[in-house]
């Protein structure tokens, strides 16, 4: 959290100047007392009514200069925070945004974006208490002890032994209830897991005729949670209670002490009117005093958790403009596998072992093997989503890790698994690939796809809006716009990641044809879990448990292959090759 | 929410209904009332009481303490009494508020567990979680304010006016008139600070849906080198945000100092109208000093109630939206207690079936089926063909809107649906698992199968090497959906799941879309065990799966179009040739 605080340096002048105007009210506000034992010692006492009148003018003289020193305050306060807030957030993107695949992986974008909106919000609200509050509320406690000092020691000392007394009992009520409440949102928590289960499994439980036993377990979790909240309750509503007794037996004990002062002719009477005035304005000032901290305390948290993730050093580092390569022309491979294996962090087993293979400019090479066999591991070491662990992965006869991040990955059109596109228009979206494009080249783009009927069935054609997440296009939809914004790039390697699988077999057909006739004839890559999809390729690379079981064309490999003439059986069992039968 | 136009208590419906709530508890709620008007009084009295003792303070020799002493034992015994007062209704408070919304709690669930599919089908789930968590949540903190604060807060500000109407009419007419003014200030900042925090939420609402799709799919921003682009767009909301921001946090700000001002005003003039009483004799400077204090205490409820009421309505609100789950229609009950006769043979039938979800959309019209006992039925077609819909009618998900669906020849209508679906197997292609261990999910349908049991159904779903590596094995706690699984492995368990308690027929939907074909050829064998003898619907995208059955239907836009053998389908070229052909087709 204090390394976040150089964000605020920015606003020195309000950060200073905002707790000070607070002091300045707080000071005003602590003569009132005196003000008011004028009136009594003075005004009534010697039936003064211009002394009064006066008096009561000074109140209100202060009350207005108080005004104005808070607003003041509040101001200061509130520029500052904000400033720092927005500053921070702007920060906290920024580096997000440079933050490699595998530390992505490890951090999870969930806890990001958490950070980013509430935990921000959070700090926010606590810079802007501090700014206002962490001062003045001690500053009131201590002055008006300061103050019933100057108006007769002796009593004051009422005061010197409240404070401890009360603070230590305001601090162990609220630091006893923390815990509580934590306790307390961990049964709210399990409420809420049975609620959403219970939405999310409905058809299975319904199927299982789970109903009763859902309905016991989520009365047991709700029986819980009250328990849990009549607890602390009862805990924090001791609070008031007992500051009441003691602060009235503060009151009784400085009544006494001053009655025998009077008495003895050392405290006037206005002097023990005073005196109880500042005994009261104590006890509200320990109360907020005691809620912020708690609420400091949730900032700091916080803000050390933007501080971690602000820690993170990016995993992977490019080089610059200066020490960059550029592609070799005259390479004749696209893409070189050296001796490539990969281990995730954090993951016990490697993902890849020992790759290796070359691919030509211009091949289509397909990629083959089961679920978690690493297929899609191997596609993101090309762009260098994540570095390889051993050997080395070369793009156009220099190694990845000599280019600079944008003149890599600008030579790469990727077409995720998910297919993942973005609130704008079907035009923005797919501008994604080149800012410049055509709307010719677009629609290039589009046809290729087999995306224009998507368009075409929609209001305003490109001009169509797209939803946060995509939701208004169908899943199929989605797929073939997100290849269409990989083609708009027309990149010289393109990588399609298992991205025809919402498609239908027709349609998933029909863009492999069309592909094979775009301009430039990328090098194209193809993972895919159908061997009807690949069977083309001028190499097919068979993975299995992160290892390279087989290298070749679909013929060779059904010879020689074992996992691929099991893949190949498994989907074509009983019609050995006799597709061109069936095209009906 | 239908917001009704000229409605005056908009919320009074929910009100009467949380009344009803708390009807179980009124004695405790009367008993806190009594309290609270106690505790009131006595808190009222105690600076009476001071400003008596003040009163014997005159001067040097002139303090009268055969009177202070009483008066300062009275004082104490009157602030032990208002704790022990206010200890007790606070926690009557505690246990009335959360038992209440316990009960609110546990009947909205208990909704959840008996409404239609259709309800829980078209709301978004987090809509109704937050209907039974935070909605109800923001409706305890309201009640609980309600109770603690607004009663006691309008007992302290009606108690106070009594007790300086009795000591002294002038100044309280000073106070009444100037009362006014603070709840106009208060009034003013709030209605302006209202569109302020408006603009500011509506700002930061933006923001955060750009950083949940940028930070959320990072990885496709970085893959298209979309950062620069991204920080830019960010920067501009980032900008306007900390401007709306800015005038939000301050205004609201002016609260405080702005009550506290008027507060101060109220205070001098106070002072001022006391001194000059009290010159004039007719009032003692001790009670000028109660006057005082109850002035500082007479103002604080103003500005606690209209947090309140602003609370309370928050909380209204939040209750409209459970009782409107809780209100909502369930599904129609079972009829009697008939059960389906067992064991179930399996004879299904369709008969003349008519189904919609949406009146305006027709999907399902006059469909007949008839399935012999043991027949294997394949379902294919493409998405939104009626597949699915066909399952949520045999599993009386949804009911018929005309027709009747029947097994054994009974209406299924006419038994229970536990009976009905407790002869089904069923695996979908979502694959749901409970929080739990890996044990508790197998045996979810046969809660007393033996481990050999569980683990024979394992190994036949080959689900077993897999569950063997996992840290803690078949007590290997599944948490957050499975998220420490991959999607084939879930539904490998799902698999296992059913295999554990074969029911007599079995639904699988797209029960192996998420395994590779490899391992899925692997399974066939044991699914081909599972469903000797049992009636079973196999839905699948991947036709190679449904090659065996007995009889396939080929669904299109809600009709069966086709029916048949696999090899009498091909040879008819139809839609069913047309779909296979696409999987070799180039």
């Amino acid at each position: 959290m204090f390394q976040l605080l150089k964000y605020l340096s920015d606003y020195k002048k309000e950060s200073i100047f905002g707790p000070l105007f607070k002091l300045l009210e707080a000071s005003f506000e602590l003569m009132v007392p005196l003000v008011v034992a004028a009136i009594i010692d003075k005004g009534i006492a010697n039936a003064d009514k211009g002394m009064t009148v006066k008096m009561c003018l000074l109140l209100l003289l202060l009350g207005v200069v108080g005004l104005i020193s808070s607003v003041t305050a509040q101001y200061f306060a509130a520029k500052a925070a904000v400033g720092f807030a927005a500053k921070v957030r702007k920060v906290l993107f920024a580096h997000i945004q440079t933050l490699s695949y595998s530390d992505l992986d490890t951090l999870g974008t969930t806890t990001l974006v958490t950070r980013m909106t509430s935990d921000m919000n959070q700090v926010q609200y606590g810079v802007n208490m501090t700014l206002r509050l962490l001062l003045r509320s001690p500053f009131v406690v201590f002055g008006a002890m300061i103050m019933a000092f100057t108006v007769d020691a002796k009593a004051a000392f009422t005061f010197v032994v409240t404070i401890p007394v009360l603070t230590a009992v305001v601090f162990t009520i609220m630091l006893m209830c923390i815990p509580l409440y934590r306790q307390v949102q961990e049964k709210l928590d399990r409420v809420v897991l049975s609620t959403r289960e219970n939405l999310t499994g409905v058809r299975v439980i319904r199927a299982f005729c789970k109903e009763k036993e859902e309905r016991e377990i989520f009365e047991h979790r709700n029986g819980e949670l009250t328990e849990a909240q009549k607890f602390v309750g009862r805990i924090s509503a001791l609070m008031n209670p007992v500051t009441y007794i003691i602060i009235n037996t503060a009151v009784m004990v400085l009544i006494y002490i001053g009655a025998l002062r009077v008495n003895r002719g050392l405290l006037t009477q206005g002097g023990v009117v005073a005196l109880y005035n500042y005994m009261s304005q104590i006890l509200v000032e320990l109360i907020k005093l005691a809620n912020l901290i708690i609420s400091v305390t949730k900032s700091v948290a916080c803000g050390n958790r933007i501080q971690a993730v602000l820690e993170i050093s990016p995993g992977m580092t490019f080089p610059d403009e200066t020490q960059a390569k550029k592609g070799d022309p005259t390479s004749v491979y696209a893409v070189e596998f050296r001796h490539a294996s990969l281990c995730y962090p954090n993951a016990g087993e490697h993902s890849l072992t020992d790759v290796n293979f070359r691919v030509k400019k211009g091949e289509t090479v397909g990629v083959i093997g089961g679920t978690g066999s690493g297929k899609t591991s191997l596609v993101n070491l090309i762009p260098r989503f994540y570095d390889v662990t051993d050997g080395e992965i070369l793009v156009d006869g220099v190694n990845v890790k000599k280019y600079t991040k944008s003149a890599l990955r600008e030579k790469i059109g990727v077409v995720p698994q998910k297919a993942v596109l973005f609130k704008g228009t079907i035009r923005d979206n797919l501008r994604w690939g080149n800012a410049n494009a055509s709307d010719e080249d677009i629609l290039a783009a589009v046809t290729t796809a087999q995306a224009t009927e998507v368009i075409a069935g929609k209001k305003g054609g490109l001009d169509y809006e797209i939803t946060q997440g995509g939701s208004n296009l169908s899943g199929g939809q989605r797929q073939r716009l997100t290849i269409a914004r990989a083609l708009v790039r027309k990149p010289s390697i393109l990588i399609l990641d298992d991205s025809a699988s919402a498609l239908d077999y027709a349609t998933d057909a029909a863009l492999r044809k069309a592909m094979r006739q775009t301009e430039g004839h990328p090098t194209v890559f193809i993972v895919s879990q159908r061997t009807a999809s690949i069977r083309h390729a001028d190499k097919i690379v068979v993975l299995d448990d992160g290892k390279m079981v087989g290298l070749g064309t679909h013929e060779t490999l059904l010879q020689n292959c074992e996992v691929y003439r099991e893949i190949y059986d498994s989907q074509f069992k009983q019609e050995p090759v006799q597709g061109g039968v069936n095209r009906a | 929410m239908r917001k009704e136009a000229g409605t005056h208590l908009p919320h009074s419906s929910a009100l009467r209904k949380v009344l009803h709530y708390l009807r179980h508890y009124r004695i405790r709620l009367a008993l806190s009332v009594l309290f609270a008007a106690l505790s009131v009084a006595l808190t009222l009295y105690i600076p009476l009481l001071i400003g008596g003792a003040i009163d014997c303070i005159i001067g040097k020799g002139a303090v009268d303490f055969g009177r202070i002493v009483p008066i300062l034992a009275k004082i104490g015994v009157c602030a032990a009494a208002t704790a022990l007062l206010q200890w007790t209704m606070n926690i009557l408070n505690n246990k009335i508020t959360y038992e209440v919304v316990r009960d609110i709690r546990g009947d909205a669930f208990a909704k959840i567990e008996i409404l239609p599919l259709k309800y829980i089908d078209s709301h978004a789930y987090g809509d109704i979680v937050s209907r039974v968590t935070a909605d109800v949540d923001q409706l305890a903190d309201g009640l609980l304010m309600g109770f603690t604060q607004l009663f006691t807060g309008v007992m302290t500000i009606l108690g106070t006016l009594i007790f300086m109407m009795l000591l002294h009419p002038g100044i309280t007419a000073v106070v009444m008139v100037m009362t006014p003014i603070s709840l106009f200030v208060a009034k003013f900042i709030s209605t302006h600070t209202h569109s302020m925090f408006r603009l500011q939420s509506e700002t930061r609402g933006e923001q955060t849906a750009l950083i949940d799709e940028m930070v959320n799919h990072q990885k496709v921003v970085q893959a298209f080198g979309h950062e620069e682009a991204n920080l830019e767009t960010f920067e501009e909301i980032n900008d306007r945000l900390s401007r709306y921001s800015l005038r939000a946090t301050f205004f609201s700000s002016l609260t405080n100092p702005g009550t506290r001002f008027v507060n101060n005003l109220v205070y001098a003039a106070v002072a001022l109208a006391g001194a000059f009483a009290a010159i004039n004799g007719s009032v003692t400077p001790g009670l000028l000093s109660s006057f005082l204090s109850y002035v500082n205490q007479y103002t604080k409820p103003f500005n606690e109630i209209s947090g309140v009421i602003t609370e309370l309505q928050n909380a209204l609100t939040c209750a409209e939206r459970v009782f409107e789950l809780i209100d909502e229609r369930p599904q129609v009950s079972d009829a009697m207690n008939a059960e389906l006769s067992l064991p179930v043979n399996g004879a299904v039938s369709l008969e003349n079936v008519h189904f919609s979800y949406d009146p305006l959309v027709r999907l399902i019209e006059g469909l007949y089926l008839t399935v012999q006992p043991g027949q294997r039925v394949a379902i294919v077609g493409p998405t939104g063909c009626g597949k699915t819909t066909l399952i949520n009618l045999l599993m009386r998900f949804y009911d018929v809107n005309d027709g009747c669906v029947q097994v054994d020849g009974q209406d299924i209508r006419s038994v229970t649906r536990s009976s009905l679906r407790r002869s089904y197997g069923m695996v979908l292609q979502e694959t749901w698992l409970k929080n739990g261990t890996v044990r508790e999910n197998l045996c979810m349908g046969k809660p007393d199968a033996t481990e050999e049991e569980m683990i024979t159904a394992a190994k036949a779903s080959h689900a077993h090497s897999f569950i063997k590596r996992l840290p803690d094995g078949y007590d290997t706690l599944i948490a957050g959906d499975g998220e420490n699984l991959s999607q084939g492995q879930k539904q490998l368990l799902c698999i296992a799941r059913v295999m554990l308690c074969l029911p007599p027929m079995l639904i699988l939907d797209e029960a192996t879309s998420s395994i590779d074909t490899r391992t899925e050829l692997k399974i066939q064998d044991a699914f081909a065990n599972m469903m000797k003898g049992r009636t079973s619907f196999v839905v699948a995208h991947r036709l190679s799966t449904v090659r065996d059955a007995d009889v396939i239907l080929v669904m299109k836009d809600g009709h069966i179009i086709e029916q048949g053998h696999h090899d009498t389908l091909l040879q008819k070229g139809g839609f069913y040739a047309e779909l296979y052909g696409s999987q070799f087709d180039e």
